[in-house]
């Protein structure tokens, strides 16, 4: 996925002399081909994130395109002030690229694992926020985001991740997609979740259980009538995320959905990460599974929910 | 017990035969105490000390033109040190940016001038700033931007001593001495008083030009006060080719209204009496 988007931004880079892109102290020969082929628009800086948003801010105010990238946890948490100030308060057209979004750098920990990252973007004002399910969808996503008119924020995945979306249902910023439709329960997802969640939702339609699966690869803007369609007709919303369950898509729903049913409303489950840093490594499955956010685990928490007669609102799995 | 503060900051600072302040220097003083008055309140001192900074860069230095301001060849100015900007505000109204009478609705619910200058507000301000330390990331994009359109436009950024303090500020120095951009220019308003007291107490700079010289730039020293010496100064940017330049403006919080002058009670004052205003108007006429 990563492969992908920086393929992309070469792409774009080659049809468009606004586009920039800008590095910290990236892997050797990464954008290599930018490097060579577009010597005066490809920027690798030190490990100085704060001065790189700076710096794409004030290329952005005069009429270029920064694309910056690296770690996520970085390109968030460090520089949380200029992101603020600097591209959300100056409403500027820098894209930036999160790498390992999640819990990707899981053998890393938690300094390098990202799980309030798109709670705290999500709340800054004009900032955009994505977490595209595979690379074909991050094919797309990419440029489109020229046509976002603030900042955006992209949360890569690990790679390698199984490739669900499709041509057929298209791609348009801030417009959900659901891959499976109609039933009692609707999954509200993003990033790889949606992967997850479409398996989970076989498994449970063998058994009788009918569960659409809407995939938010746009957090912010959020589709607020995708999410209503899918509530209107569900008697449980579940949202699955890999992210802390502080702030992010389910915050996001369960605002949405509170605001809008009253007491009348579907009950809603939301499931991600606990309010704790990671204390385990291994891989990116095994702290999902940790969590509960692994496909048949998934499916036992929507079991759980339907067989619970308790009236249970918002309520962590 | 604590150790004892030190009581003026003066004994390490170069000593200049500073010219006494002329008409236009006490003109755009006025102005400033005008927009104080406005709003009651304001970080007065900070801005008197880079008063000549701003009158010189734009009396001398700067292309730009006030009736455009996205002129794409201008000359850029980032105030880093946003809450100076009450200078900044007096020298954009005095070049016809906006009108002057704007300057006596600082701070108050509808103006374009709050008590940190915001881009999208102000015709002439470059970039919102009032959180320390953004300044000179932002000015070496725009110098980067500038070579990569092949545009002569050239930046300065103006911060504070203590603002300096921030890391930040010197990633983006790195980064300007490893890219060479001899197209910006850094002058640092030495006032030698942050909001708490002497620089030399709460984190001291020295050596700073020292500093700046390892981080790649070109350095030369002034008297942020004297007029000729600034331009004179300016006159011969950048210092070497090849380098981002600093002028290192020495300066006296307060400049130009004796009962201020190094009193770090002042840094930012609200609810100001009409009595402490005349007494402001007062000591510009006397200066």
């Amino acid at each position: 996925m990563r492969r992908t988007a920086l393929d992309m931004v070469y792409e774009l880079a080659k049809e468009d002399d606004r586009v920039v892109f800008i590095g910290s102290d990236l892997g050797a020969g990464t954008m290599d081909n930018f490097r060579e082929e577009m010597p005066d628009r490809f920027f690798m800086e030190g490990i100085n994130e704060a001065n790189i948003i700076g710096m794409a801010a004030g290329m952005a105010m005069d009429g270029l395109i920064p694309f910056v990238n690296t770690i996520a946890t970085f390109l968030t948490r460090r520089c949380y002030e200029q992101v603020a100030v600097d591209l959300c308060l100056h409403n500027l057209p820098v894209k930036l690229i999160a790498n390992g979004g999640g819990m990707v750098y899981a053998p890393l920990g938690p300094t390098h694992i990202a799980l309030e990252d798109m709670a705290i973007m999500r709340a800054l004002p004009n900032m955009s926020v994505f977490a595209p399910s595979d690379k074909e969808e991050m094919r797309k996503l990419v440029p489109a985001t020229m046509e976002v008119r603030g900042p955006s924020y992209i949360r890569l995945a690990k790679g390698g991740d199984e490739v669900i979306s499709n041509d057929h249902d298209g791609f348009e910023i801030g417009r959900a997609i659901e891959y499976r439709d109609g039933g009692d329960v609707a999954f509200i997802t993003t990033g790889i979740l949606t992967n997850r969640a479409m398996a989970a939702a076989d498994e449970l339609k063998a058994e009788g259980i009918n569960v659409s699966v809407l995939h938010m690869h746009t957090v912010k803007p959020l589709d607020e009538g995708a999410i209503m369609k899918a509530a209107r007709r569900a008697s449980l919303v579940v949202v699955a995320e890999e992210h802390s369950r502080i702030g992010g898509l389910g915050s996001a729903v369960t605002d949405l959905l509170a605001g809008s049913f009253g007491a009348g409303g579907p009950q809603i489950l939301t499931l991600g990460v606990p309010d704790v840093f990671t204390d385990k490594y291994g891989s990116q499955d095994d702290l999902l599974e940790i969590y509960g956010l692994q496909p048949q685990q998934l499916a036992q928490s929507v079991r759980d929910a339907v067989s619970s007669s308790s009236p249970i609102t918002a309520v962590g799995g | 017990m604590a150790p004892a503060l030190t009581e003026t900051p003066l004994d390490q600072t170069p000593v200049y035969q500073t010219p006494a302040l002329d008409q236009r220097s006490k003109d755009l003083r006025h102005d400033c105490v005008a927009a104080m008055e406005g709003g009651g309140r304001g970080h007065l001192p900070s801005a008197l000390s880079l008063m000549e900074i701003l009158r010189v860069l734009y009396d001398d230095v700067l292309s730009f033109r006030s009736d455009q301001p996205d002129w794409l060849e201008r000359d850029r100015c980032i105030l880093s040190k946003g809450h100076g900007c009450l200078g900044l505000y007096a020298v954009l109204a005095d070049k016809g940016y906006f009108p002057k009478a704007e300057l006596l609705t600082y701070c108050k619910r509808d103006s374009i001038l709050g008590g940190h200058p915001e881009r999208d507000k102000v015709p002439g301000v470059e970039a919102s700033t009032g959180a320390l330390g953004h300044g000179l990331g932002i000015g070496v994009g725009m110098a980067l931007a500038a070579r990569i359109q092949k545009r002569d436009s050239r930046v300065f950024v103006v911060t504070g001593d203590g603002e300096i303090n921030e890391g930040s500020v010197w990633e983006s120095a790195m980064c300007a001495g490893k890219h060479g951009l001899d197209n910006l220019t850094v002058l640092v308003d030495y006032n030698k008083l942050q909001s708490y007291g002497s620089t030399y107490d709460v984190q001291d700079l020295e050596p700073l030009a020292d500093k700046w010289q390892a981080f790649g730039f070109a350095v030369d020293s002034v008297d942020g006060h004297d007029v000729a010496d600034l331009q004179q100064s300016l006159k011969r940017l950048p210092y070497t080719a090849g380098k981002p330049s600093v002028v290192i403006c020495h300066t006296v919080k307060g400049k130009g209204i004796a009962h201020i002058e190094h009193q770090a009670g002042w840094h930012h004052k609200s609810k100001i009496s009409a009595e402490e205003i005349d007494a402001l108007y007062k000591a510009v006429e006397a200066a």
